[in-house]
Formats: C-alpha cells, structure tokens, sequence
C-alpha cells in the first residue's frame, strides 16, 4: 500500500483558489433576478411591540417586499435539537421575525427585500416601531433570583433546565472529610466566535419543481435540510437542497440554524422564485450569531496534604442567551461537566448544571465547547490546591494522572455513563510523558532565575501549565442520542468512493470543510488505502445533492469520524476489485494479494492487474464474475464505538508589566497527543489556531452586555480580537499514542488548542503575581484589571 | 447620482459610473467582479478587504470608489503574473499560512506593501505590518513563517545574477 500519502504534510489542495482569490464564498454568489434581504432588529433587550409602521419602507425604491412577525408567524419556530438528556428542559427557541416581545437586542422585527443590499438596509431605516420597554436581565445569576424579569412563560425563574452527573453522596463525603479544601468562584466570559466571513444565505425556490436550492454558510448543510424541513417550513426533505460554498471560519457558530436559512428560503417562494441573498454584517454578527461560554461557576476541590486529589463539587450557572440556539443545552451539560474528571484520578465528583435565560444573545458551542470551560475549571483548581499545599503544580498533576496502565479508562467519578446506563471509557493515553517534555522545553524547573531578571527589569515573570484531554470525534450515536444524553440524531458519518473508468477517484463525504482542509485529509486516507496518486482523488463536499447525508463537521469529527468512513468506503472498493481482480486473472479470490494500488496473484507477483485495470474492467462491464454489479462505487457510514481522547500539557510563559500591567506572552509550547496524524501541516496549523482562541479568552477578549442589555463589544472596535503583533510564535512538539478505538489510529485536534490554552495563559499570570499574593483573577487579564489587582495587592489606591 | 470614473485595475483600464457613496470595495466585487477582495467587518478593522491603491495598501472599504478615481488600483487577482504565483502566494502555500482563506488576499495584499519597503524583515516587523488583519484560523504562526518565506525568496530573487534562468 503506498502509504507514503497518510502522514506526508503535503501541500493543501484547496489553497490554489484562495490565493488567487478564485475561492467562492456566499457573498461571491450572484444569480440572475437576485435580490438582497436586510433584518431590522431590536434595539432594546426586552420589550413590548406595540405597533410597526412599514408603510414608508414599502414606498422606498428599490423596495420588494416588507414583512413582520405577523406575516411569518405561520413559521415554526426554529428547532432545539440537543436537550439536556434525561430531564424537563423549558424549550424556548426563536422565529424568523419577533411577534410581540423582544428579548434581545439584535433580534429580528422586520425583514426587507430589495433590488440591493443598499436599498434593503435604507428602507429598514425607514421603518418605524413603536416599543415598551420592559425589565431587563442579562446576568444569568441574577437571572435566577427571586424578582427577575422573567423571559418566558414555560421557564420560572428563567431556568432552561437544571442537569447533575457524578456522584453526589461520595463526593460530599470526600469534601467533607478532606484534610485540604479549597473553594473558588470563577467566571468564563462570554466570548464571539469572530470567523472572518460572518454568515449568511442565499435561496431561490424554483417554481417549476418546487424545490428550494439554499446556499448557506454552514457547517452542516445535511443537517440544515433535515431541520428547514422536519421542523420549520414542512417541506418535503428531498425539495430542499442545500450547500456549503467555500466557508470562511466557523469555530462552531456555523453549526446552528438560524432564521436567515429560513427566511431567505420562505421569501423567495412568496416573490415568485427571485433569489433571496442575506449576508449578515460584522456588527450583525456580533449581536446575532451565537456567541460562547458564560459560565458563572463555584467550586470545591478537596484532597490530602501530600497532593492527592479526592473530590470536586462544581456548581455552574451557564448562560444560555434569551432563546436556545439548536444544540445549547447540550454543551454546559454533556460537553462539559462530564469532562470534568480532566487526565486525573478523582474518586469523586458531582456537577450540577442551570442553565438560564437572560435578555442577551444565543450562547451555544464554541470552538472546543464546553470542554475549554472544563479545563479552564480543573487547571485553575489544580494550581490553587497545589498552591494551598505548597506543591509544585507540576508534581500535583503527575501525581494525579491517570496511570498508563489503567487504559482503557473507567471514569470512577461515573462521568462516563450517560442517562441510560452505556458507559464509554477513555480508550488509551500516557499522560506523564508529555507533560515531562512540554516542561523540558519550557525550562520549567530553572524558571526561577528567569524570575530573578525579570524582575529587575520592573516585570514579573510566571509560568502557567495546562494539562489536558479531549473528548472529540462527536459520537457515536448510542451514547449521545435520545436516551441518553438527548442529542436528537445520529452521530455517525458517511462517504462515497468511485473509482471512474479512467481510474480517477472521486470521494464524497458528509462532512465539511471550513478551514480544515478536507480535500486534502480526505484523498490522503483514500490514495493511501487504493495505491492511487494523491493528484488522481478528488474530494467533494457540501452540497446535500451530491454527498451522501451526514451529519457534519464540529467536535473535532471530521477526521475521526468521516475520515474512518472514507477509508471504510475505499475498503469496500479493494474487495469488489479483488473479486473481479481474481476473475480478470483467473486465479481464487483467497489467492489474490493487494498493495500499492496491484492485485496479484500469491505466489506469482507478475500475474497482476492495477486498481485502474479493474476499475476500467467494472466500468465496461463486457467481462464481470457472474451476479457482479458493474462499476467501483461504494458508500460507508462509520459510527465509532467510542469518542476519541486527545491530551496533552501546554505551557505559557509570560511578563507582567508592573507600572502598567501589561501581559506579554513571550513563549508558548505545546505537546499534543493526538494519536497519528493524516497530514501533520495541517495538524500543527490546527493546533497554532487553536492556541490563540484560548489565549483570546486568557487576556483580551470578552462579550460585554451593559446592565440593559446593550451589546457593549460590538464591533471589531470594541472586541479585542488576538492581533498578530500581540502573539509569540509557538513551539509544538507531540507524542505519539494512537487512539486504539479508531481504526485509523487519529484523534481529533481541531480544538485542543483552544481546550489547553486558556489556562495555561491564565496559571502563568497568576504564577506571575503570586509573589503578591495574588491566587486568582478572572478573565480576561487585560492590563486595566492586572494592574487594578497589582495595586490592590500592594495596598494601594485601586 | 452617479459619477463617472476611471480606474487602472491590475492593469486594465476600467471607466464605470458608480454612486458617491459606494465604497472601492464594493465596485470591485459588485462592478467588476473581482471577488478576491473580501468584507470581514464594519470598521475597518479586519483587513479582508487590503488591495494596493498607486502601490500602497488601502483597506478598500475604507475609500470610497470616488476617491480611487485615476488610480491604480492591484488586487489579488492581479498578483500572479502569467500563470506564475507571486513569491508569497507560493509561500502562503508552501508554509500553511491559510486555512479558510478569508483573510487571506488581504493579508497577502498587507505583506506585499511590507516587502515593497523591506526585503528583510524581522519576526517582529511582519507582525506588525499584518496588525491591520485579522486571521482567526492560523494563530498567525504561518502566516509569519509564509512572509519570512517570501522575502527570502525575493532577496534571492533579487539577488542572482541577471540574465541567468
């Protein structure tokens, strides 16, 4: 086999067209007759619609069509598609256009079509609404207190749900019994996924087949179709279509659907089949694409003098925005506090979960999802119990990883048994090592003087460690589905394989690519398993015509699950091609041999036909072993026996300005470990990205809503997007141990950087300022706040 | 209302009768079709926008149409010459410095007027010359590996002896 392919950091495929400027992005698309929607949205937080004038709108030039809640309440409300499993979640999910409340600033009153974006965003202008204003709330502790604005009828107290895991007796007992407990509230702001494409739609219902095509900015056009479908416009699946063009950025917030699919899809039927584009603008996004984390969370963390850790209660309070975007509730729950146990032995913990309404935008999963807010948690809990005890922090986590011999994993805490009782373990890891190599790179143990000239230079120096796993490769489905965990589908993926009549392979997947560079990952597992040149496999992907249905790219999947199912499909291919190989060479099948893309003969190696020999043999079809279907072409979908379990040890180390409190990242490494790699550029331009969303939260990004509601970041003036000349580069080194329940060995690695980083930033600037007495500070440590802290610690007018 | 005006884009001669208050960018997208050129925000802030306006960049949603008229406007699509990628499209590639590809024509566009002025610049340098652009998949790692990449390959460039292939 020539394998040569799978592991090589070959050059990306897609690359030629976005460096020359020939990628084609949703708001690259124009169609004859098109006409472009703007949304009026809300300016309050809360309030009561009285009335709305669209008279003057519709007079406006260039005006189509002017609609308002009214028009578009025979539109089902968008669906919720991941409750929290196994209790009563209060469902309240939003509609194309508001009817009579808002409750959010940037929610959608009015929609206007029109010849042109320009003409479409003038005659929203002209429309006029006349509000009450109502009570507002936009903190989800608050939220919950007895007199709060209330959001929704079905939702008392404005609670979404309320979840545990774990064990609560024993972990009680733990705590109670401890000789160390140490307790901590920590906030995990609310941040804005900010991909550089923002989102958008384009639809155009076709009157002469009634079918919608929808062209959308989306991680998942599989899924869209089956939710516009099943849920909101009750079309038939097969009369919509939908398609992912090129995709700039996701980082999760492209998953959801959101009322533009929707809209666009709805308007085009009601203007006769005129396309409909949408393209949301950067403040549009800020306010109305879904933003991440907000988690208001105290914790105990309880262990022995010698550093061994025995219990973690947790008790988070997660933000979840004024409706529920489509897979919420899911990412605070499962995604989360089920990833509390971290690479540690921890005989007990308990996690009890509220999710909350508040008069502020869609919370759903970021980039890593509810893991980052999982490892923020225990990394900072780690180094505050170490400091507690006067350890090492690094001595602490060593002491508390999970022991290689003790793989396959069973979390004790009872973190790994879902709602029905099906239990996953962490399938192999060797965490010790690749701790003890990120330090050595660090130069943790010399540290010290490094400290000692740092501070002479007026800085304060600090080192900050987090260590890590990852539960990615999102499946499979019996675990996450219905019963137990409440996602409302399958997890598992697909792919196609043909091998054409000139010996060219083209491959589907259900997966898609925003970034990731599937169509290159993809034709290295496919080249590899066939023996075919990598530049003879094409990979298509995105568009429901053309793919077979799957479910998607988020959670680090797309290699882990979809890759599995490419190789699968390929699989299938060799043993149809055996079987016609051995009638072409008139030999046994159990005879017939296959590597480097030749079937031969056992024993007689000359005696051999090429994958693209058979593969013009099946397309002919004059000549096939009796009862063969003609032509290669073959369909897997793989649904994994278990999720995939990266780790690893990420290291900061940074300066603190004392006069100003400034925060300078001088160095970062990471050691990841996830498993074997299909394409190690890609994998390390994965890790490197994911490092800077982290170090985003650790130290300058943050989503503020003023006390009434006002999206106070919201503009890329006023979010504080990580800027090259802010950033060191980074030093990444790996090991190497395989995932021993994927069958192609890899783990997911689209998020452990984002997952690992911002404790690590945050360990370090607390190691920093710990000579101050400083044990903790939240986030972002923006110099305001570290210099606010400084001044505090010192006794001085803050 | 409309004024008419006459731009050089990537070297072609374009007249076209545009409204005052349309931005350059959006005549080059809308107009002219040059797609290349991408809108990532509001503020001027993100950088997807970068072309090179008489050999300088300019986020192009920050000049209105008007103001370019008479101007030499280059944009990603001009970059390449004769099939042949420009030094740091080669190297974007080379280097991984792209991953959704968004930002990246602007960012080619911002490190192009960088190694316009300097073939030799620092880490430090590069990272300030692309502050004005946002990349949110790279983590800017290799798009500073890619740009280091390319000026070393213009100094060589520049530096083999004339008339040799």
């Amino acid at each position: 086999m020539a394998t040569q392919v799978l592991g090589a950091p070959i050059k990306r495929r897609e690359d030629p067209r976005f460096i020359t400027g020939e990628g084609h992005y949703l708001d690259d698309i124009k169609l004859p007759g098109m006409t472009s929607a703007a949304v009026l949205r809300s300016p309050y937080a809360h309030a009561r619609i009285r009335s709305i004038d669209t008279t003057a709108a519709k007079a406006m030039p260039g005006v189509v069509a002017v609609w308002t809640g009214e028009d578009t309440k025979d539109i089902n409300p968008l669906p919720c598609a991941w409750p929290a499993g196994g209790v009563d979640n209060n469902i309240n999910t939003p509609r194309i256009l508001a009817i009579d409340t808002v409750r959010w600033t940037g929610e959608g009153v009015a929609l206007v079509v029109a010849e042109s974006a320009e003409q479409a965003r003038d005659a929203i202008d002209a429309i006029v609404v006349d509000y009450e204003p109502l009570p507002v709330v936009v903190d989800a502790e608050a939220a919950l207190k007895k007199g709060a604005p209330q959001l929704h009828e079905n939702a008392p107290n404005n609670v979404v749900m309320r979840w545990t895991v774990g064990k609560e007796k024993e972990t009680d007992a733990a705590i109670k019994s401890a000789e160390v407990v140490v307790r901590q509230r920590i906030v995990n702001q609310r941040l804005i996924p900010n991909p550089i494409e923002t989102r958008g739609a384009l639809a155009r219902w076709d009157p002469g087949t009634d079918e919608y095509t929808i062209w959308m900015t989306s991680q998942a056009p599989h899924v869209m179709r089956l939710l516009i479908a099943a849920f909101v416009l009750g079309v038939p699946e097969h009369k919509i279509r939908c398609i992912s063009p090129d995709v700039g950025g996701a980082f999760g917030s492209k998953i959801y659907l959101y009322t533009d699919m929707v809209f666009t899809a709805w308007a085009s039927k009601q203007l006769g089949g005129r396309p409909v584009k949408f393209v949301e603008s950067r403040s549009e996004n800020y306010l109305a694409t879904t933003h991440g984390r907000d988690h208001i969370t105290d914790f105990e963390i309880a262990g022995t003098r010698d550093g061994t850790i025995t219990g973690l209660r947790v008790k988070t309070i997660a933000n979840l925005g004024a409706y529920l975007s489509t897979v919420a509730p899911g990412i605070p729950t499962t995604l989360y506090a089920r990833l509390l146990g971290g690479p540690y032995v921890t005989p007990a913990i308990w996690c009890e979960i509220t999710g909350v309404y508040t008069n502020t935008g869609m919370v759903d999963a970021y980039r890593g999802a509810g893991r980052p807010e999982a490892t923020y948690l225990l990394e900072r809990a780690i180094d505050l119990f170490a400091r507690e005890i006067g350890l090492d922090g690094a001595a602490v986590r060593r002491k508390n990883f999970i022991p290689p011999d003790q793989f396959p994993y069973r979390n004790t805490s009872g973190l790994g048994a879902n709602r029905s009782g099906i239990e996953l373990s962490i399938d192999s890891g060797n965490y010790t090592p690749t701790m003890d190599k990120a330090l050595t790179i660090a130069g943790y143990y010399e540290i010290g003087k490094a400290k000692d000239e740092a501070r002479r230079r007026g800085k304060y120096l600090g080192i900050g460690i987090s260590s890590y796993i990852e539960a990615c490769g999102i499946a499979p489905s019996k675990w996450f589905g219905l019963p137990g965990e409440g996602w409302g589908a399958g997890l598992w993926e697909s792919a196609n394989v043909r091998v054409h009549l000139t010996g060219k392979v083209v491959v589907t997947t259900g997966s898609q690519s925003h970034g990731q560079g599937h169509e290159t990952t993809m034709a290295q597992i496919v080249a590899a398993e066939l023996g075919v040149p990598f530049d003879d496999v094409l990979v298509e992907h995105s568009d429901t015509a053309g793919t077979p249905f799957g479910y998607g790219t988020y959670g680090s999947r797309s290699a882990t699950v979809g890759g599995v199912a490419a190789r699968n499909a390929a699989r299938k291919i060799i043993e149809k091609s055996r079987r016609l190989a051995a009638h072409m060479l008139e030999a046994s099948v159990d005879d017939i041999e296959f590597a480097d893309g030749k079937f031969s003969v056992q024993g007689s190696p000359d005696k051999a036909k090429t994958i693209q020999e058979v593969a013009l043999a099946a397309s002919v079809g004059y000549d096939l072993p009796a009862g063969m279907e003609p032509f290669l072409d073959e369909t897997a979908y793989y649904d994994p026996p278990n999720l995939s379990w990266p780790f690893g040890t990420h290291v900061a180390i940074v300066e603190v300005d004392e006069e100003t409190g400034e925060v300078d990242l001088t160095r970062y490494i990471a050691v990841d470990d996830v498993g074997k790699k299909i394409n190690p550029l890609i994998v390390d331009g994965q890790i490197h990205g994911g490092i800077v969303q982290g170090v985003g939260q650790a130290l300058w990004e943050s989503a503020v809503y003023s006390d009434d509601g006002q999206l106070v970041s919201g503009s890329m003036m006023d979010y504080a997007l990580p800027r090259a000349s802010w950033l060191p580069g980074f030093e990444l080194d790996e090991t190497i141990t395989p995932s021993t329940d994927n069958p192609l060995g890899v783990k997911g690695v689209g998020e452990t950087g984002t997952i690992a980083s911002t404790a690590a930033v945050a360990n370090a600037v607390v190691d920093a300022l710990a000579p101050l007495g400083i044990r903790h500070l939240d986030l972002p440590l923006t110099a305001p706040r570290v210099w606010h802290a400084i001044q505090s610690a010192k006794g001085g007018q803050a | 209302m409309t004024e008419h005006i006459a731009l050089v884009v990537n070297g072609q001669r374009r007249e076209l009768d545009v409204e005052p208050r349309r931005l350059l960018v959006q005549v080059l997208r809308e107009d002219l079709d040059l797609t290349g050129t991408h809108v990532g925000c509001d503020t001027s802030q993100c950088g997807a926008c970068t072309v090179h306006v008489d050999g300088q960049a300019v986020k192009s949603c920050t000049m209105l149409a008007v103001q370019a008229d008479g101007s030499a406007v280059r944009t990603i699509e001009g970059m390449a010459t004769d099939g042949e990628l420009h030094p740091l499209q080669a190297a974007f590639w080379e280097k991984h410095g792209l991953q959704c590809g968004f930002c990246t024509p602007g960012m080619i566009m911002a490190a192009a007027d960088l190694l316009e002025r300097t073939t030799d610049p620092s880490d430090e340098e590069i990272r300030y010359a692309i502050e004005g652009n946002f990349c949110r998949c790279t983590g800017y790692h290799n798009i500073v590996a890619a740009i280091r990449e390319a000026a070393a390959v213009t100094r060589a460039g520049a530096a083999a002896p004339v008339g040799k292939a």
